[in-house]
C-alpha cells in the first residue's frame, strides 16, 4: 500500500455523504478551504451539518441548499459584518441554527479532540446561550467542595474537517504561516477525517527548527492533501514569511457577491458567473491565479 | 492641562471611552469600532501605559497603530495574541472590552445576535460572537453612538448575549463574582451601574445635554447621580494624540453630521 495522501478536490468530495457533519477551518473571510467548498457546491450533497467560524463558505453552502443545520459563532465577511446568504437562510428559517459563543465553539471541538462527552465552563451561563441559542445545553455541578454549577459543553464531533494551509507534503505534514492559525488544529483533532487544501504541495517537507513551529497538527490527523493554489479565494491566506503564496481577501469580489445576494436569484446569478465550470474556470473568471496572489494583505 | 476650546462630539466620546480603562493595570484592552479603538490607544498613551493592546490582528504592540495605514511598514510587535490566547485572557479575567451592543436592558444585559424570534429572526445580526464568555469572565463597558429607546429597550433584550444583573438569570451555584459591568458611554452621557441593585445611573452629561433628554431617549428609568457632572472636555494633549492615531480623521465619519462637542 502506498503512503501517499495526495488527492483532488473532487476525490475528497466523493468521500462525503449526505447528512454528514463537516467542520470548516478559517475565520470569517480568512483562510477558508474554498476550492473544496466550491467542489461541494458542484456536487449533489445535501442535509449537511456545518460547524464553522463562518464566512462565505457557510453563506454559499446555505445558498446552494446544502445545509440542514448550522453550528456557528458568527458568519461574517469582517469588512461586511453580516454574510448576506447566511442572513437570508436565517431569516427565512431555511436552516436549523445552533449559535455559540466563539470560545464555547472551540471548547466543544476540544472536548471532541479529547474524546470527552463534554467540557465544563462558565461561558454561556445566565444568558440565552442555554435555551434559545442551543436548546440541548445542560449544566453540571462540580463534585468538589466548591459545588459550582457550570455549563457542560458537549463535544462537537466532526465526521470530516476541511482546512486550507500554506504548505503540505505527500504524506500529510502541513504548515500554516498565517498570523493566526485560529482553531484549525482543533477542527482537525475533532474530526474522524481531515482534508487540507494547500498553496504548495511538495514530496516531503524538510524544514528547520523555526519552520517546524508552524506545523499545525500531526500528519496522523490528516487524511488527504489537495494541491489548490489560490484555493482560499475570495478569502485571505496571509503568509507572514512573504514566500509568495499569500494573499489578502478579494474585497471587490466579496462586495459584488453581496450585491448579487440582494436579488432573489442572487446565488443563481453568482453560480452562473463563477461556478459554471471547474476550479480553473473559477480562477479564470476572477482574473487568474496571478491576480489572486497579487491581492494585497488587509491592514487593520 | 488646558482643555481645548474646540472639539467634536466624536473626540469627546473618544476621551470619555478612554476613561473606562483607567486603573485597570495589565489587562488586554479591546475596543471594537473606530471610536473605542482610538480610545484604547489614547488610554495607553496617557493614563494607562500598563494596558496590553493589539495591532487589530494577531499581535501585541506597545505602540498603538494609526488607523487607516496602507501597509505594515514600521510596525513593531511586543508579542503574539492569536484568538486562542485572547480566549485564555478572557477566561482568566484579564481583559476589559469596550463593545457596541444593538440592545441593552435595565439589567445591563446586551444583544448583538438577532432581533425578533431566535428560531426565525426578523433581523439576523452578528450572532453571539464572544459576548457570553466575555461578560461572565471579565470587565465590560459599552459604547452606544446613538442613544435611543431602540437601544435601551424597555423590557429584556431579544437575545441575552451577555450577562447582566437580572437575578432570575442566575441559578444557585453559578458564580457571578467574575462579572463586572463598568461604564456605558453614549452620544449623550456616561453611565455606570452604581444605582440601587446595580441600576443604571447617569454620572456625567455631555455639554448641552440635560438629564431629562437622556431619560426621554431611554426605555427604562435611569438613576441620576447625586454628584452628576459635565463630561470632561478633551485636553489639547489628548486631541494631539487622537490626531496622531487617526491621521485620516476617520472619527469624523462615526457620528452623523460630525457635530461639535458643545451642543447649542
Amino acid at each position: 500500500m502506498s503512503f501517499d495522501k495526495r488527492m483532488t478536490a473532487s476525490e475528497v468530495v466523493a468521500t462525503l455523504r449526505d447528512g454528514m457533519t463537516l467542520g470548516i477551518g478559517g475565520w470569517g473571510p480568512r483562510r477558508k478551504p474554498m476550492a473544496i467548498v466550491r467542489e461541494i457546491l458542484r456536487s449533489d450533497l445535501r442535509d449537511l451539518t456545518v460547524v464553522a467560524y463562518g464566512g462565505p463558505d457557510v453563506g454559499l453552502l446555505c445558498a446552494a441548499g446544502k445545509v440542514r443545520k448550522l453550528i456557528y459563532a458568527f458568519v461574517s465577511l469582517d469588512f461586511i459584518p453580516l454574510e448576506p446568504f447566511f442572513r437570508k437562510a436565517r431569516e427565512s428559517g431555511a436552516v436549523e441554527a445552533i449559535e455559540l459563543d466563539e470560545g464555547l465553539l472551540h471548547w466543544g471541538l476540544r472536548a471532541a479532540a479529547m474524546r470527552l462527552p463534554f467540557l465544563p465552563t462558565r461561558v454561556g451561563l445566565a444568558t440565552d446561550q442555554i435555551g434559545k441559542a442551543y436548546p440541548g445545553l445542560r449544566t453540571v455541578t462540580s463534585p468538589y467542595e466548591d459545588g459550582e454549577v457550570l455549563l457542560a459543553m458537549p463535544a462537537l464531533k466532526l465526521d470530516v474537517a476541511l482546512l486550507h494551509v500554506h504548505c503540505a507534503d505527500a504524506i500529510g505534514n502541513v504548515r500554516v504561516y498565517a498570523p493566526d492559525p485560529f482553531f484549525d488544529e482543533l477542527f482537525a483533532r475533532a474530526a474522524e477525517r481531515c482534508y487540507v487544501s494547500c498553496e504548495q504541495l511538495v514530496e516531503r517537507i524538510a524544514g528547520d527548527e523555526i519552520d517546524a513551529r508552524f506545523h499545525l497538527v500531526e500528519r496522523n490527523r490528516i487524511t488527504g492533501v489537495v494541491h489548490a493554489p489560490g484555493g482560499a479565494h475570495p478569502t485571505s491566506n496571509v503568509d507572514v514569511r512573504s514566500a509568495g503564496c499569500g494573499y489578502g481577501w478579494d474585497g471587490a469580489h466579496l462586495a459584488r457577491y453581496c450585491t448579487l445576494a440582494e436579488a432573489d436569484d442572487g446565488f443563481a446569478q453568482y453560480a452562473r458567473t463563477f461556478l459554471h465550470g471547474d476550479e480553473a474556470a473559477y480562477q479564470a473568471a476572477v482574473g487568474g491565479l496571478d491576480a489572486i496572489r497579487a491581492l494585497p494583505r488587509q491592514v487593520f | 492641562m488646558a482643555t481645548a476650546s474646540d472639539f467634536t462630539l466624536a473626540e469627546l466620546l473618544i476621551c470619555a471611552c478612554a476613561e473606562v480603562w483607567r486603573g485597570d493595570g495589565e489587562v488586554l484592552a479591546t475596543g471594537i469600532g473606530v471610536i473605542p479603538r482610538l480610545a484604547q490607544g489614547l488610554a495607553k498613551l496617557t493614563h494607562s501605559p500598563q494596558l496590553m493592546i493589539t495591532d487589530g490582528e494577531a499581535y501585541l504592540t506597545e505602540n498603538p497603530v494609526a488607523l487607516g495605514a496602507k501597509n505594515h511598514e514600521g510596525r513593531v510587535y511586543a508579542g503574539w495574541m492569536p484568538y486562542a490566547r485572547v480566549f485564555d485572557n478572557v477566561w482568566s479575567g484579564r481583559r476589559h472590552a469596550l463593545v457596541g451592543p444593538v440592545q441593552i436592558d435595565r439589567w445591563g444585559q446586551a444583544n448583538i445576535s438577532c432581533v425578533g424570534d431566535f428560531a426565525r429572526p426578523k433581523r439576523q445580526l452578528l450572532g453571539l460572537r464572544g459576548f457570553p464568555g466575555n461578560s461572565i469572565n471579565h470587565t465590560n463597558s459599552f459604547f452606544v453612538p446613538h442613544h435611543s429607546p431602540r437601544v435601551f429597550v424597555s423590557g429584556e433584550v431579544d437575545v441575552v448575549c451577555s450577562v447582566g444583573y437580572r437575578r432570575e438569570r442566575w441559578g444557585s451555584g453559578i458564580r457571578q463574582d467574575f462579572m463586572r459591568l463598568h461604564r456605558i458611554v453614549t452620544d449623550l452621557c456616561v453611565m455606570d451601574f452604581g444605582g440601587p441593585d446595580h441600576a443604571i445611573r447617569v454620572i456625567s452629561l455631555h455639554p448641552g445635554v440635560s438629564f431629562d433628554a437622556v431619560q426621554a431617549a431611554t426605555g427604562f428609568a435611569l438613576v441620576k447621580a447625586a454628584d452628576l457632572v459635565e463630561t470632561a472636555h478633551p485636553t489639547e494633549e489628548q486631541l494631539a494624540i487622537i490626531r496622531q492615531l487617526d491621521p485620516q480623521n476617520l472619527r469624523s465619519q462615526q457620528i452623523k453630521g460630525n457635530p461639535p462637542g458643545r451642543r447649542a
